[in-house]
């Protein structure tokens, strides 16, 4: 008889259990169709929900080491010209000596398109992505990466 | 007795029974050693480019921590494991850190140098992540017992105390140190079926 059991890394997983499940922490709701003129500008607003107890940090971290949130936009039918994030909280957690610059709870990110003035009339589907990393008080998740994709009319 | 040495002597009763508290829950936190099982075999490179694997720290109290440089919690165990290889060098204790980072040795490089980590690094993969049971949080840390067995298991960043009386507690048993002390030789003969 051994002593030693042996286990299989799926038996080994089961054993362990999971330390976490990432899906839900982080939300957001799909933004609204953006209807927009050759030439014009608008904004598109994306709201985002964070499950209570944890953070992302900002899109201006507090150490260089931290993952920032980001939202890009693909090439489409309207040009990102800018964004507009919310300002950010300083936070202290146990863990860090210091107070971290990050987003908690609802917050909704703002993005200013244009729309060129040779933009060709008709719908369209504008894809981009989000990308955050998200931490409790004792332990953070790995970074993700959320597809986004906005509606887009351009009209006369 | 005066107020001062009854005072001094509540204290010292009080803190030989948070002591004793202290043991007793470790012990209860931690698996029999019949039933514990055996760490999953590693094969990753380190800093050096040398394959590292669990063959390496036979015979030894190893803590396999999953981090990342990203990871505040994870920054803040760095000075407690730095600080316990080196108090328990002598008595076969090692610290090996599993990177989760993407871009590996790129974030991993720069960040040990600036947080001066002595104990040695590996970066990770999803093959070896799966096989500690899906690392989905970190920091995620198993201690291993000198047969290669985990011991403990800790999801998030708990307290320095926790981690030192685990280990503490694994460099000390008895029969543990005994079968090390004794050489593979012994360990053999013990695992080895009993033939009449």
């Amino acid at each position: 008889m051994t002593l030693v059991l042996a286990c299989s890394p799926a038996c080994f997983a089961q054993l362990i259990g999971k330390g976490f499940a990432q899906p839900g922490v982080l939300n957001f709701v799909p933004p609204k169709k953006a209807v927009a003129k050759p030439g014009a500008t608008i904004d598109s607003v994306l709201p985002v929900e964070l499950r209570p107890g944890y953070h992302v940090n900002s899109n201006t971290p507090s150490d260089d080491y931290l993952i920032p949130l980001r939202l890009t936009w693909d090439t489409g039918p309207l040009e990102a010209t800018g964004f507009t994030f919310p300002k950010p909280h300083m936070e202290k957690y146990k863990f860090s000596e210091k107070p971290l610059s990050v987003f908690t709870g609802d917050f909704q990110i703002v993005t200013r398109f244009k729309a060129p003035a040779s933009a060709a009339p008709g719908p369209a589907t504008l894809t981009g992505k989000l990308r955050y990393q998200a931490c409790n008080d004792s332990m953070c998740l790995p970074p993700k990466t959320l597809d986004v994709s906005l509606q887009v009319e351009i009209v006369k | 007795m005066s107020r001062y040495y009854r005072a001094a002597a509540l204290v010292l009763m009080l803190g030989l029974a948070s002591c004793s508290k202290s043991k007793q829950e470790i012990e209860a936190r931690m698996p029999a050693e019949s039933k514990r099982q055996k760490a999953p075999e590693i094969s990753l490179k380190d800093a050096n480019g040398d394959t590292v694997s669990l063959a390496d720290y036979k015979g030894k109290v190893v803590l396999i921590n999953f981090w990342a440089t990203w990871c505040g919690p994870c920054e803040a165990e760095i000075p407690w494991f730095i600080e316990f290889e080196q108090k328990y060098k002598s008595r076969d204790f090692a610290v090996l850190g599993i990177s989760m980072d993407d871009d590996g040795w790129k974030s991993v490089r720069p960040y040990m140098a600036a947080h001066k980590m002595t104990y040695r690094i590996v970066i990770g993969n999803d093959t070896v992540a799966q096989k500690y049971g899906e690392i989905d949080a970190l920091p995620t840390s198993f201690i291993l017992d000198r047969q290669g067995r985990v011991a403990a298991h800790h999801v998030g960043l708990v307290d320095k105390s926790d981690y030192q009386n685990e280990i503490l507690k694994l460099l000390e048993d008895p029969k543990s140190a005994a079968l090390h002390d004794a050489g593979p030789g012994l360990l053999a003969g013990l695992l080895r079926p009993a033939h009449r």
